[in-house]
């Protein structure tokens, strides 16, 4: 691969922990790798900082793949950067242009506090997850043949598409109102267009999205930068299927 | 006897579990809640291990150093998971799994466990079904299969490229209904630091808050370690940033000995290294070698030419290029398996016939060409052309090809900025999985009572070297069908108990030595980082302890790394405090171990004067480069106990594998 060295300036939102006051930090980094990634690009300026005995960045990463959603980053004021359907440790360097300045800001949403720097608390994901996004299967040797239900395959893919969002959050970070619906709404597609998911359908929708309310996430107003900026591009779709399921649970539940 | 009791249930190989289980005691229902487990790590192992405890209605606490349990590594498995179902009608069978999985780890596997996995490796499939897993399914319904290298029938169950993250969410989902429930708590940003024994028995751990940095101290009547693999130890590899060997050295370091350590699987496909700035490796599907021809020229000129951007790969011509595998191994061709398909690229590289611009010239070639000419034309007569001109075959054969790969060139193209569909791929082995792990009996028991071990993270399944799409396999396996019974089994003593505090002074002196240890790195106040000393550790390793080992290069990787852990622990710098989120600290704690690690895989592959599977010595190969195995000698479990101060002085101590149901033979794959 023929390798560019860029120069690029930082501008990097440092925060000590939650209860401090943070603010936007300068960096200048040179000799930047434009085959280096853009979370690779953030360990070459902690290397740096390291090196000048300073505090390095701390930001959440994991697998590097795109896959395991632990990378964050608002990047000059977009969810994973500038590049669609890819997450921030996929974003490469020769995105950039030597001079560049890059903003790199933390996930903002009431739902995310921030534990320090780029960091921010995704925790309200899991509880949303428990609150109803599972069937009720317990391990067991004998549930029944895998192939004991056919399920038609466009049925399958969809409840498949649905199920790739990594939770990394941007769409939360994407919305105006902090609307988690894009989330919520894949989880609860999954299991509606699956048999397996359909028993529970009606009660997992209304758990799901009241506990949805009780974080803090803000309401859908269709404004679809979700969509855009989901690095898995989830579709809308989800979101109309959770508010025809949650509008039919509340017809048809026995409560 | 050795201290090394496999446990093997007596009785034909396919009634071994069977009967073990009607056999094992149990705890009732009224007993479990009086009971603590703890679970460590998230993964598929770990998460189904939970979920599953937890339903059973013991109090679990499962502790994942993410920010949720829905990352662990597991995630970023691809290609798919093995099950014997013969849903596709080719003669599959129990046995057929268990034969290619022996066959495949180079017959250095326990013939039992790998029996059990094969057993319960259907049962997954429903189960994993029952819970809504999105599988790939044909038309009419039922589930898609795949098949896989070294085996000749179609068992992968897939998720597109994307089954670890389906299996994974998953076993997360049935987690997270415990978690909801309250029969598992769950500890996100928490790492294990140590084990905690009393009366020998494992009795709970101390964990670091990694947002606090706080120490805390949690008991339990066992303890499940499922931290996955160390292939960490190289620096780059296909694991994930925070993958790392701690919770099962800790525990190695308390008793329990560690089995085969030199076991390492180097994955052949993965896009090569380009920089010094490289943080990981990524991987590109084994299923790509069904479609794509590796190659490298045939004159060093032209590798010298391309390398120097004066050539194009696609300008050199076919009689100019060696297709080095369908050369060596006509039978299986680009299909062998991956221990043999990655020492083949070395070959080439090291002989100068390396394509990659970077330092070490380290790249061959996967080439699609001929599959987009060779569909394309299929295509093309299916739909009515007979006699398709090159243009066309080649347009319907790059869209036959998108249909079925397109995830993975789309990756390979974020990554290199070069279009796979005109110019073939670079690829280069990396390591991948480490067979080896924390020697467990029968019943996936540590040599600690009470501390079981389960996934990446225990020696078990693959022997020398692990088949594609077993790993998800042995996880779930291991969590949902093998741990739930065993665990019964011991803790079925434990009903007169009761709850363990956390006051006692093994407690204390195990939170004191843990501060002490974190103390001690916090104050060398050096000037070198973290990640040089482990990128150092890392080429050591490599270069020494990798695809390739001489008795030369192994005694001075020991020396190597014994000299890099006294400069560790004199200049390494670490900023900030360790009473808050640093992250500088965690990477420092994970390499102290490794440092320890990589020198006992070195004295482990020094130990073992043979070759098989992934464990290739220089000295031990025929006049075409084969490996040659030793059975007389070397046809057993290096079990290691850790000896105070150099891995030199581990003990070794040897379970000698006995094959009742198979025969043992040459592995041949030409």
């Amino acid at each position: 691969m023929a390798s560019k060295f860029i120069n690029v300036t930082l501008k990097v939102w440092r925060q000590k922990n939650a209860d401090s006051k943070g603010n936007i930090e300068t960096y200048q980094l040179s000799k930047v790798s434009t085959d280096s990634s853009f979370l690779e690009m953030l360990d070459q300026l902690n290397e740096q900082l390291i090196n000048e005995k300073q505090a390095p960045v701390a930001f959440d990463h994991d697998c590097r793949e795109g896959i395991c959603g632990s990378c964050s980053l608002y990047i000059d004021g977009r969810a994973h950067g500038p590049q669609t359907q890819t997450t921030t440790c996929q974003l490469h360097m020769r995105s950039f242009n030597d001079g560049d300045t890059i903003y790199i800001e933390p996930w903002r949403s009431k739902a995310f506090p921030i534990i320090k720097d780029l960091v921010v608390d995704r925790s309200a994901f899991d509880r949303v997850q428990q609150s109803g996004g599972f069937v009720s299967v317990n391990t067991s040797g004998n549930t029944m043949d895998a192939n004991a239900i056919p399920i038609p395959k466009a049925d399958a893919d969809n409840a498949f598409n649905a199920a790739t969002c990594i939770g990394c959050g941007a769409c939360v970070a994407s919305c105006k109102n902090s609307s988690a619906m894009l989330f919520v709404g894949a989880k609860v597609s999954q299991y509606a267009l699956l048999p397996q998911g359909k028993v529970e359908a009606n009660k997992r929708v209304q758990n799901m999205v009241r506990q949805m309310d009780e974080e803090g996430f803000g309401n859908c107003t269709n404004t679809g930068a979700c969509e855009v900026e989901c690095p898995k591009g989830i579709s809308l779709e989800n979101i109309a299927r959770m508010n025809r399921e949650f509008l039919k649970s509340n017809l048809t539940s026995e409560k | 006897m050795s201290i090394l009791d496999s446990k093997i249930p007596e009785g034909p190989i396919d009634q071994k579990w069977t009967n073990h289980k009607n056999q094992m005691k149990l705890v009732a229902p009224n007993n479990r809640p009086k009971i603590d487990v703890i679970v460590i790590g998230t993964g598929l192992a770990g998460a189904s291990a939970a979920a599953s405890l937890g339903e059973m209605g013991y109090n679990v606490k499962s502790f994942c150093f993410q920010d949720s349990p829905r990352r662990a590594h597991s995630i970023a498995a691809q290609g798919g998971i093995n099950a014997a179902k013969n849903y596709q009608n080719d003669g599959d069978s129990t046995y057929r799994l268990f034969y290619d999985t022996i066959k495949g780890g180079d017959y250095r596997s326990r013939e039992s466990n790998v029996y059990r996995l094969a057993e319960v490796s259907a049962n997954i499939i429903d189960q994993c079904v029952a819970q809504g897993v999105p599988f790939a399914r044909e038309y009419g319904g039922l589930l898609d299969n795949r098949s896989f290298g070294g085996v000749q029938v179609r068992r992968t169950f897939y998720a597109a490229g994307q089954t670890g993250q389906q299996l994974l969410l998953g076993a997360y989902s049935a987690l997270s209904r415990q978690i909801g429930l309250g029969r598992v708590k769950m500890y996100n940003r928490h790492e294990m630091m140590d084990i905690v024994k009393l009366d020998g028995k494992a009795r709970g751990i101390i964990a670091r808050n990694l947002v606090s940095g706080k120490l805390e101290r949690h008991s339990a009547h066992a303890v499940v370690i499922a931290s996955g693999g160390y292939g960490n130890v190289y620096f780059l590899s296909t694991n994930a940033m925070g993958s790392n060997v701690s919770a099962a050295w800790k525990i190695h370091k308390k008793g329990a000995l560690f089995a085969n350590p030199c076991y390492v699987q180097i994955h052949p496909t993965c896009i090569p290294v380009h920089g010094t700035n490289q943080s990981k490796l990524t991987l590109m599907s084994e299923s790509l070698r069904n479609s794509g021809r590796i190659w490298v020229p045939k004159k060093k000129e032209d590798a010298d030419a391309i390398r120097n951007g004066k050539l194009k790969p696609t300008q050199i011509a076919e009689d100019d290029r060696d297709y080095y595998l369908e050369r060596r191994y006509p039978a299986f061709g680009n299909l062998v398996p991956r221990d043999v398909a990655s020492r083949a690229a070395k070959e080439r590289c090291d002989e100068g016939f390396g394509i990659e611009a970077n330092d070490t010239n380290e790249g061959v070639y996967l080439d699609f060409a001929s599959e987009i000419k060779s569909k394309g034309k299929q295509v093309a007569y299916a739909q009515g052309d007979h006699n398709p001109n090159e243009e066309t075959s080649i347009r319907l054969g790059k869209k036959w090809v998108e249909e079925k790969y397109g995830n993975l060139f789309q990756m390979y193209q974020q990554i290199t900025a070069e279009n796979p569909y005109e110019t073939p791929m670079k690829i280069y082995p990396a390591v991948h999985y480490t067979m080896g792990g924390v020697w467990v009996d029968y019943n996936l028991q540590s040599t600690i009572p009470g501390c079981f071990v389960a996934g990446e993270a225990n020696f078990s399944d693959h022997g020398a070297n692990r088949l594609g799409a077993s790993a998800l396999m042995q996880g779930l396996a291991d969590g949902y069908f093998v741990l739930p019974y065993t665990i019964a089994n011991y803790l079925s003593n434990e009903i007169r108990t009761g709850e363990i505090s956390t006051e006692s002074k093994e407690f204390e002196k195990a939170e004191m030595d843990v501060a002490e240890s974190i103390s001690k790195l916090m104050n060398v106040k050096g000037n070198k980082s973290v990640d040089h000393f482990h990128k150092r550790l890392g080429l050591i390793m490599w270069n020494k302890v990798g695809m390739s080992r001489s008795e030369a290069g192994l005694k001075s990787a020991i020396e190597e790394i014994k000299g890099l852990r006294d400069e560790f622990y004199n200049d390494v710098f670490i900023p900030g405090e360790s009473n808050e989120m640093n992250a500088e600290l965690e990477k420092a704690l994970r390499v102290a171990d490794l440092l320890e690690l990589g020198q006992l895989m070195a004295v482990d592959a020094l130990n073992r004067n043979e070759s098989c599977g992934g464990h290739f010595r220089e000295e031990y190969q025929d006049d075409e480069g084969e490996t040659l195995r030793d059975d007389k000698k070397f046809k057993y479990v290096s079990a290691w106990e850790y000896k105070d101060g150099e891995a030199t002085n581990s003990a070794l101590h040897k379970e000698d594998l006995k094959y009742e149901a198979i025969k043992i033979a040459e592995r041949n794959y030409k």
